[in-house]
Order: C-alpha cells, then structure tokens, then sequence
C-alpha cells in the first residue's frame, strides 16, 4: 500500500506545532499502524530527518500506552481496539491518514504525538485503592464469596487500561468513564465497599481539579474505548457520588 | 574459583523461611523512616515491593521508563497465577508445587528457594483479593482454577486472560496509595543508566529523564532491581518493545554475577511471523491448552493443500491428524511444559509439517473444546436434545467467556476466526529464567543491590511452568524483600542521608553522558534497529530453541563483529538533551550486543541438555533433552572482566535434599 500521512509535529510543549506531509510505499496490509509508522522513522532516520515521537509498548493492546488520534477518531477506525492492534488492512491503497496526538487541556502535549497522561496517576493516588497493606495477613481469599455477576461487572470495569482515549474523544474532555470505571470496580467488591464513600469524593475532587470538562451524556467515550467500559459506569459513579454527598452532609 | 554463598538457612526446608524471618535483624520503625530504598521497575516485582517498603515506612523512590507505573509489562500476561490452595481438593499441596516447579525447571533451581516460592503462593492470593483484584469466580462465589503445563492439578487462579493485568493493577493501586501519602516518590519516564557504588555498596543509580534529556543524580541507602527481563536481545519476542537489561547489564558491569543467561523460554503458542516489518511477537495464553489440542496434518499431501489454500484445516478428516503432543507425551497431553510443547513443534515444522506459508505454525484447535462445553451447557440448560448447530453456539459462549478477549485478539492480528477455523501458532521467545544472581535474600553479588522478579535467576531453574512468573514477581515483592532487606538496612540506621556530590556519583554521571554523547556524535549510516533485528537473527538461528557447539561458536564471532560495526556506524538523530526515543533504544540495544554474546558463551559452556537450553548434541534416542547431572548441575554465575567472552565462570553447586534427581519425563 502507498499512503499520504499528514502528522502532528511539535517540537516540546512550547512549540506551535503543525501537520506535516510525509510518503510511505509498500506497506503490508498485514502490519500495524504502528509497524506502518516504524517504517516512516526508518525512512526519516535515513534521510537525516527527525523521526515522529509516539508512545508505545507491548504493542499487544494491554499496556495503554500507545493513543494517537487517527482521522478524527482515538485509535483510529476499527471497535475495540488500540492503536497497536489496528491493522493497515482496515486503510485503503492511496489513503491519506490524519495522525494527531489526544488533545485535551488536561494531557499536555509533550512531543509531536506524545501527550502527559499523569493526571490519571494523581487521580488514582487520590484514591484508587483498598486501604490495605501487603502483608498478606489477610483472611482466607474464599472467606467471602462474592456473586459471580458482581465480580464479573467489577473485572469488567477493572480492564480500563488508561491510555485516555474517553478523554480525548469527549467534546468537553471528561474523564468520567476512566475515573468511573476504577469507582464502579471497587464499589461492586465488598473488598471495596467500606471506603466508597471517601474514595469516590477524592477521586472526583482530584478529578475536577486536574482540569478535566464534565459529562454530558454524549456517550461517545463508550464507542470510542478500546476496552468496551461501559456507560453504566458513570451512572453508577454518580449514584457513589451522591450518596457521597448525603453522608458526608449528615457527618457535618 | 570462589564459591558463592547463597545463604540458604539451616534447618528443614519447610521451616527455612520462617526460622529465618524469626532470626534476621528488623529495622525499628522510627529508623525506616531515616533510610531510602530505590526501586527500579515498576512491574509486578517492583510495585509489589515498592508499596511494602513503603508501607513499613522507608523512604522509596520508584522508578520506570514508561509514562505511568501501570504500564509495566506484567500487565501483559495472561493466563494466570499458580497458588498451592487446593481449593479443587485435587492433591495439591505446597510439596507439590514446589516438586513441580523444580522438575518443571529441570532440576536447575535452589530448592530453598523454591519452596519459599511455593510456601508464600496462597498469602499472594488472598492479598489480591483483599486489594479488589477481580478473579474469576463461579457461580456459588468462590475463586476458579484452571491448569496449566506441566502439573497434574487445577491451580491457577485466573481473570480471563488479562490475570498480569488485573494482578499488576493491583500492585499499582497499593503504589498509588503510597504514592497519594508521599511514601514513594514516583519517577516516571526516567530510566536508570548506571549503578553506583560507595564502598563497595549499591548507593544510587544515574537516571535520564526521559522527557527532558536530564541525567539526575539519586541516592538510597540500597537498591532495587526489578527491571524484567532480556527477551527482547532477541528483537522479536513477547516482550514489550521497551522491556530491555540495561538496569541488570549496567550492574553486572559493575560486580554483579549474573546467572543462567542461556536460559531462555522460548513460549509454544504464539502468532507466528507474518512479515519483514514485524516489530513484535504476540502471545497466546498457554491456557488455550486447557481446551485447545495441537496438531499437524498425518499426510505431506495435505500439508501441501493448506498452505496453497486447496484445502482448510477443518477439511482435514479426525483420522488424517496427528496430535503429536498426546501422542508421544499421553500422560500430559497438550499440558506438557513449554520447553517441551516448543521442541515438539519445531520436530514436526523441521520434519516439513509447517501449515502455514512459511512452514513455522502448528495448528491450535478449539472444534472439541467447543462441543464438549456446548453439550454441558446444553444439559444445563435442560436442552437435552439440542442440535449440533445448537451445542456449537453454546459451545462458543463458553469458549468466549474463558478466553473472548484472546480470541479477539487472534482475529484482530490475523484476520482469521478462531471460533471457526483452528488457530496457526508457533513458539516464540518469551521469558528469560537467567538473571542476575541472588542469593536467598534476593541479594546480588553487590552488597546493598538486589534483583526481584524476572530481572533474578532463582525460582525457575531452566525452564519456567506457565503461571508462575506472576507468582515469583509478587512473592518477592510483596514477601520476601520486605523482610530480607531490613537485614541489610540495620546497618544503616545512623548513616544519614547518602550524599549525590561525591566522587562516585560524578565518575558515573560522567560516564552515561559520554556514552550518550557518543551516539549523538556517532553520524552513522544505520538505524538501531537495522542492527537490533541483525542481532535477533543471530540469537534466534544459533541461540534459540536448538544450540549446538559449532552454531554457539558462529554466534559469538557474528556478535562481536556486529557490535563493532554498531559503534561505528549506528546512527542517533536529535540531541541528548530532549525527548529521544531512538537514544533509549541506542543504549539498550548496546547493552543486547553484549549480552547476548556472554548468553551464547554459557550455552557453549553448558554441555548438556535441560529445560530451554536444547544442545542438539545432547539428546536421547527420541529427542529427549539429556542432563548430565555429574557435571553441570550448577549455576553458572558470570563475572564481568572487561568483555563478554572473558568473563568468568563461578559456580555455585546445586543440592537436593528432598526432591530426588530423575529423568524429566511427561510421557
């Protein structure tokens, strides 16, 4: 396949930054995007040029590493997948591809189509977790059973791998369904119930003050998640939240 | 030859561990907040570890080269964790696991070692599920098992297939609440180029800032390793495309031994290669092989047909295939060990049953699986005369909810249906059981330095049983460094703060920078990976799943003459001093020219047969790999002189006292 990139670039985070035209010739429809974009940097490399800066790893759709937004939709065209999953057979001979970074106020841009993610750690030190040390002088795991259904919903949630694609494909740059996937996980675990209250009200509070938009609804991070995390999430981080609210009301 | 102390404690191997634990020194709680500990790696060793130490109250700083902690590579594993619980009443004991791990290791682990391993497995899983890690359950909500190769038991706990996942987010909530409490300051995106020493002791390390090009300077009272895993001196392998050993290489320049770097796994079910620009190698969950039955078609004409695309696998009559593995090993079936599954089918691809064009895959056929569950679910369902169309459908829930997001996975890859069709695999490099060498408390050669994890020898001997990496990880992480580390630190508790403007810092961050400057300067002809897949080749034809003296000899001259044409001619663009993915991988990929030479020198050095290492020369009349016992049962621990084929051998003599010596065999 011969393909017209038109890339982000963007030196560091003061940079302006614009789209740039490159050529890429007999690629596989085998290969993956991301393969596809090794072949362009070895191609800069040779020509003495920059390669394109892009985030990756185990290039097997599990880490969340990789993100780039490609013609308008966060980890391109295909469902249920990430950008190193997508493969080039789904890309047409003599396509031009747009490839930008996430935009969103709260992910910095720090190289060409590389973006700062680490407000998604500040949210989870703020309270993505049980209380509990690691000293393994915890009960029996099989003490308490746990409904199959709840613990299948909690793992569903639980496989959110945080590359921020919810993020940057909201129009208002929420990251509702990421917080409320971590929410929904621990609220459906009785492991998790003890601390839902607090932990819902310090992950939205963190969340809010990191700069990330609100929700409205639209629904377009559950299309776009390469996980398939599901709305209902929210919803239910929003039931935590209130009864949040209630509580710590009644506590003052 | 010195002999390696590796401070095995006296006593029955059942009590070792804990007559230990009551015996070593503790650090009192004022004290650990006095002493800092790096920690480099974020995966499931070293997050498990970093959270525990800073939950003990040490200061700890964690480092990782990816953008966030969670995203270490652990989080790729898939199939499960092994936990000796007996949930499933089916004979499992803790004896049990430790027996099969050191059989399934081919008799070449520390058996003290071992059984720790085996004695912790049950704590790790009721830690998990105190943290919220979502197991699969069954309906009367207790925990599911599953079984992997090489036991007779169903004891590995499992999510789906993202179980590293789940485990490693886990890990990384207990770091994040450290982390949210000040108790680990987080250094992400940097990575680790140097070790160094103050008095003979691991005092600090030289980071890059990986977003800033910045070579900081940072001190601890000891030091961490728990950086994974070489896999990837082989270019493409399951590992991620930034897992590399220059944390272990740079402290095995510095003094630490490294052990067992022949040692390498080579994983049965993987995609095999599609192209030339293939820049990974995609695993299949050896969990498939609870269900899935691998085979190769009887007849040369058939073989033929498929790869033309005349015939398809499931035109392929019952009575025209051979299930090799459940023909030459019927008491383990498709469950045999890896190293095992892997040898089997590169037999039969060598032999000319390849099905795929290139005649390296095998097929992994789930048609039964699917049936069998289908007629279960059916009778169930009180549906006692569902159609065969009917019991397929049912079949596939099944099938789905086991394993839907690795069939998914398949199919994106491939663009092939699993569900339909048989898939193609073929082994692949996965994981490597050599490491830097430990002793029982995890420290290496260097006082002050240990390896947890993947990064060390200890557990796995020479071949790894699937679903115990997991458990190695979290066991030293969350069990055993805790404890043996305050062993060391005990002395430390007056030392203070270990000062960055010392002679020692400024001779190691001189050194990282000229070695970085000098592939900036380099202006060469090539790009890194043009001589990273080079090497890979080397490595895959001559150390790779079959080894033999003469092949082990070319690969040492092709190395060293490879890494000298690097150095002239690589070429590095951009500047050190800013956000440079092709530096990162320039010094890795230096690190791999010198490792993967010192691993062709121990696979020649090692004549025998055992686990993963495969010496074509030694093997039984049926293709049985041949240990010889006499000689070789030892660690070879490697010291760094100067140049990775003068390196010299110390060897720490392994006994068994309460597993006896035998002839592996699964048949």
């Amino acid at each position: 396949m011969n393909l017209t990139l038109k890339i982000w670039r963007q030196k560091n985070k003061n940079d302006k930054g614009r789209l740039e035209t490159y050529q890429v010739s007999n690629i596989s429809p085998d290969s993956s995007f991301l393969e596809m974009l090794d072949v362009l940097n070895e191609q800069l490399i040779n020509e003495g040029k920059e390669p394109v800066a892009f985030d990756h790893d185990c290039r097997e759709g599990i880490c969340g590493m990789c993100s780039l937004y490609i013609n308008g939709e966060a980890h391109g065209p295909d469902r249920g997948v990430t950008t190193c999953q997508l493969h080039m057979r789904k890309f047409k001979d003599g396509d031009t591809i747009y490839i930008e970074p996430w935009r969103s106020a709260a992910f910095p841009v720090i190289k060409d189509l590389v973006v700062d993610r680490s407000a998604f750690d500040r949210i989870m030190a703020a309270g993505g977790f049980v209380s509990v040390n690691t000293s393994g002088n915890t009960q029996d795991a099989n003490n308490i059973p746990i409904p199959k259904d709840d613990a299948d919903k909690a793992f569903d949630a639980a496989t959110c791998i945080g590359c921020g694609a919810c993020v940057a494909t909201c129009k208002n740059g929420s990251a509702m369904l990421f917080v409320s996937a971590k929410v929904s996980q621990f609220a459906l675990l009785p492991q998790g119930k003890v601390e839902a209250t607090r932990r819902v009200h310090n992950m939205v509070k963190q969340m809010d003050e990191e700069g990330f938009g609100n929700c409205s609804n639209t629904g377009a991070c559950e299309v776009e998640c390469p996980k398939g995390i599901s709305l209902e999430n929210i919803a239910r981080m929003n039931r935590e939240y209130l009864k949040a609210s209630i509580i710590s009301e009644d506590e003052e | 030859m010195s002999t390696l102390d590796s401070k095995i404690p006296e006593g029955p191997i059942k009590d070792k561990w804990t007559n230990h634990k009551n015996n070593i020194r503790l650090v009192n709680p004022a004290n650990k907040r006095l002493i800092d500990v790096i920690v480099v790696g974020t995966g499931l060793a070293g997050g498990s570890a970093a959270a525990s130490l800073a939950e003990l109250g040490y200061n700890v700083k964690a480092f990782c080269f990816q953008d966030s902690p969670r995203r270490a590579h652990s989080i790729a594993a898939q199939g499960g964790i092994n936990a000796a619980k007996n949930y499933q009443n089916d004979g499992d004991s803790i004896y049990r696991l430790f027996y099969d791990t050191v059989k399934g290791g081919d008799y070449r682990s520390r058996e003290a070692n071992v059984y720790r391993l085996a004695e912790v497995s049950g704590n790790i899983i009721d830690q998990c599920v105190a943290q919220g890690v979502p197991f699969a359950r069954e309906y009367g909500g207790l925990l599911d098992n599953r079984s992997f190769g090489g036991v007779q038991v169903s004891r590995t706990f499992y999510a789906k297939g993202q179980t590293g996942q789940q485990l490693l987010l886990g890990a990384y909530s207990a770091m994040s609440r450290q982390i949210g409490k000040g108790r680990i300051k987080m250094y992400d995106r940097h990575e680790m180029l140097e070790l160094v020493i103050v008095d003979g002791k691991a005092r600090g390390i030289i980071a890059r800032n990986l977003i800033t090009g910045e070579i900081e300077r940072h001190s601890a009272h000891a030091v961490v390793l728990a950086s994974g895993g070489y896999g990837n001196v082989f270019f493409l392998s399951t590992n991620a495309m930034g897992s590399n050993a220059t944390a272990a290489w740079r402290a095995h320049k510095k003094g630490a031994y490294f052990a067992n770097p022949c040692f390498t796994q080579i994983h049965p079910t993987c995609i095999p290669r599609s192209g030339e620009h293939q820049s990974k190698l995609t695993l299949m969950s050896e969990s498939l092989r609870n269900d899935g039955r691998i085979w190769v078609p009887k007849k040369k004409e058939d073989v033929l047909a498929i790869r033309e695309g005349k015939k398809k696998p499931t035109d392929i009559p019952e009575e025209d295939r051979d299930y090799y593995l459940e023909r030459r090993y019927p008491a383990f079936g498709n469950l045999v060990p890896r190293d095992v599954a892997s040898r089997a089918a590169k037999e039969r691809c060598d032999a000319g049953y390849g099905v795929n064009a290139t005649g390296e895959a095998v097929f992994l056929d789930f048609s039964s699986a699917i049936m069998r569950y289908g007629r279960e679910k059916a009778n169930m369902l009180g549906e006692h005369n569902a159609s065969e169309e009917r019991i397929k459908e049912l079949g596939k829930e099944v099938i789905e909810a086991k394993y839907g997001n690795l069939f998914q996975m398949y199919q994106k890859i491939t663009d092939d249906n699993p569900y339909e069709t048989p898939m193609m695999i073929y082994p692949a490099v996965h994981y490597t059981m050599g490491g830097l060498w430990v002793d029982y408390n995890l420290m290496t050669t260097i006082p002050g330095l240990y390896a947890a994890g993947e990064c060390n020898f200890s557990d796995h001997g020479a071949n790894r049983l699937g679903a115990s990496a997991l458990m190695q990880g979290l066991a030293d992480g969350y069990f055993v460094l805790p404890y043996t580390i305050g062993d060391y630190l005990a002395d430390d508790i007056r030392t203070g703060p270990i000062p960055t403007d010392t002679p020692e810092f400024d001779e190691a961050e001189k050194s990282v920078k000229e070695r970085l400057n000098k592939f900036i300067n380099n202006n060469g002809k090539h790009s890194v990976d043009y001589y990273h897949r080079q090497l890979g080749n080397i490595m895959w034809n001559y150390v790779g799943m079959a080894r033999n003296a003469e092949g082990l000899k070319k690969a040492i001259s092709d190395i060293r003459a490879l890494r000298d044409e690097y150095h002239k001619n690589v070429r590095v663009p951009g500047s050190a001093d800013e956000f440079n993915p092709e530096l990162e991988k320039a010094t890795r990929v230096a690190d791999f020219l010198e490792l993967g030479e010192l691993m062709a020198v121990d696979a020649l050095n090692r004549n025998e047969s055992c686990g993963g290492h495969f010496r074509e020369e030694y093997q039984t009349e049926d293709g049985e790999a041949l240990r010889d016992d006499k000689n070789y049962a030892y660690v070879a621990a490697w010291e760094w002189t100067g140049d990775p084929s003068e390196e010299k051998l110390h060897k720490e003599e392994l006994k068994f006292e309460y597993i006896e010596l035998k002839t592996r065999s699964y048949k």
